[in-house]
């Protein structure tokens, strides 16, 4: 069991509307889920395990209570890897360039 | 206690856009649909000067305005003789925040702390974000932020996951939401609990910080070369980049200038899907935002946009994704600027409309963006290729949206797709009449001139199209 403990960054989520109070213009894959929210800020509470309900100070100094869903989440997007289909284009461009000399 | 279901907080947001700052919008309105924009426009009371130097204390504005000679060379290799523009890019990535998002947030969160409001609070899934918390970080206001970030699996594009951390990295608050358009409803509710100040996208303030964009292009090309740029091409969204800069070129004198908007070209996917979702590798700058504001751009989260981008536009083009990235790799490897993908937009658009330009003409690329982990091509292409996108070199005309992301295999390919403005305005009057529930018999003269400024048409155009409805 993963817990938290006063003070940590952790991050919460709140379930601000459930399907059936959704709006009606909503496409139906959309409407069938519940509308939810991630906010991240320091724990408030002594200790707490990741599920429970807990309260938050956000770093707009607000106070928030939501489902602790994780300590410190890493940042996990990245700049993936080179793409093979782009790698080529700076040279055949270039080349391009030379046989007319830069001028058009 | 106040009701806090969907449908009556949507009921209050008269009272609560007002409460949050916004301009008393009824004083505008006449006849049966029009209001007096301009007036409101007018009644923030700013100069476009006071704009620049409240800017230029956000560490914002006077971006350089770049010629691109690798760029236009290319294009004069590859088009008839006597033609290929000259091509030039306002380096707005230069800003603060790394994007144009910059002036409009500045002049907003000066506005919130001058009248003494406590923090401000923004729904957007662009650079606005990062614009506004970074604004309120240097003025000292408290800053909550509200973006569209995962679907039900929890799974976020990686330039929208980058836009949530830069927030974060201000020192926002920031309230990462699944697909949905209740975005409007969540922000109007946190308005009401927390007295701050509404720094949408669409107050006349977020507008009137765009202006300084085209008037530095437009002074600077008097200054440079004598006459103002021949066509400025634009990415277009929800309409204030458009608008904004538009005005500000009238503002400089340059009365001639072509305003050309561009999108991504992402039709057939359903913006609130959660399935659609991530399928797209664009965030903003696309069509499902750019067609929808032109026809109406009243709706947004304020109940008159300041962005109209119609009464602006003289063309409106698409591009498809795999252009965008095409030209971004271009930009890097011939001249040596790496930046952002979706502000790349209209430059994938202007190597093609250079093309049918004369030599001596000006095409300026009014933005540029901030790029990085996430906001990358190789970023968005991994990650699309991971929700089963295809991805190819190939001729971009067989670009589906959410199918697959094609990228030329030779310039010659980058292509624009034109829009039709006139199918649009049209689109814009009928809706405009349903919305209202009023018949063309109805109308009177002060709403026909309104409506024939709104699409930049005159007024027998209007009457023409209106009796043929």
């Amino acid at each position: 069991m993963i817990t938290a403990h006063k003070g940590e960054y952790v991050e919460i989520k709140r379930v601000i509307l459930e399907p059936a109070n959704r709006s009606s213009n909503v496409p139906d894959d959309t409407r069938r889920l519940p509308y939810v929210a991630r906010i991240g800020g320091f724990l408030l509470e002594e200790e707490a395990a990741v599920g429970t309900t807990v309260t938050i100070l956000t770093p707009a100094e607000r106070v928030i209570q939501g489902q602790l869903l994780a300590v410190n989440p890493p940042y996990a997007h990245h700049f993936g890897a080179p793409v093979p289909e782009l790698l080529t284009i700076g040279m055949e461009l270039k080349s391009r360039l030379e046989k007319t000399g830069g001028e058009g | 206690m106040a009701d806090l279901s969907y449908a009556a907080v949507m009921a209050r947001q008269a009272q609560i856009i007002k409460n949050a700052g916004g301009p008393d919008y009824d004083q505008f309105e006449f006849g049966k649909v029009g209001f007096d924009y301009e007036g409101m426009m007018a009644s923030t009371g700013y100069t476009l000067e006071q704009v620049r130097e409240i800017q230029l204390a956000g560490k914002t504005g006077n971006t350089p305005l770049l010629e691109l000679t690798k760029l236009t060379a290319l294009v004069r290799s590859i088009s008839a003789p006597g033609k290929g523009a000259r091509i030039f890019v306002k380096d707005e990535a230069a800003n603060a925040s790394g994007s144009f998002k910059a002036r409009r947030a500045s002049l907003v969160v000066y506005e919130a702390r001058k009248r003494g409001y406590p923090g401000v609070i923004a729904g957007t899934s662009g650079n606005y974000g990062a614009a506004v918390a970074s604004q309120a970080a240097m003025q000292g206001l408290k800053c909550i932020i509200l973006q569209e970030v995962y679907d039900s699996r929890g799974f976020g594009q990686p330039e929208i996951l980058e836009k949530s951390r830069a927030c974060e990295a201000y020192g926002a608050e920031v309230w990462k939401l699944t697909v949905g358009p209740e975005l409007f409803y969540i922000n109007l509710l946190l308005l009401e609990q927390t007295g701050y100040f509404n720094a949408s996208l669409y107050t006349p303030y977020s507008i009137l910080g765009i202006e300084t964009l085209g008037y530095e292009i437009g002074s600077e090309c008097l200054a440079r070369f004598g006459r103002g740029p021949d066509a400025v091409v634009i990415t277009h969204a929800g309409g204030g980049n458009v608008t904004g800069t538009a005005r500000g070129l009238l503002k400089a004198g340059c009365n001639t200038t072509r305003i050309i908007g561009a999108s991504v070209d992402l039709r057939g996917l359903h913006m609130a899907s959660d399935r659609d979702f991530n399928r797209k590798s664009f965030t903003t700058g696309h069509t499902g935002f750019g067609v929808p504001f032109l026809v109406n751009p009243d709706r947004t989260d304020v109940p008159r946009n300041a962005a109209r981008a119609l009464r602006y536009l003289d063309r409106y083009v698409t591009v498809s994704q795999g252009e965008v990235f095409y030209a971004t790799e271009a930009l890097a490897k011939l001249e040596g600027l790496e930046r952002g993908p979706a502000g790349n937009t209209s430059l994938a658009a202007a190597l093609a409309l250079a093309r049918e330009m004369d030599r001596d003409a000006l095409l300026v690329v009014q933005e540029t963006e901030y790029t990085g982990a996430g906001k990358h091509p190789t970023a968005q292409l991994t990650f699309a290729r991971s929700q089963g996108i295809e991805i190819r070199r190939g001729d971009p005309r067989e670009n589906i949206p959410g199918q697959n992301i094609v990228i030329p295999r030779e310039p010659e390919q980058l292509h624009v797709e034109e829009v039709d403005l006139d199918r649009i305005r049209r689109s814009y009057l009928k809706n405009v009449l349903q919305r209202n529930s009023v018949r063309p018999a109805d109308l009177t003269p002060e709403d026909l001139i309104y409506l024939a400024q709104e699409v930049k048409k005159d007024q027998a155009w209007v009457e023409e199209v209106l009796g043929n409805g």
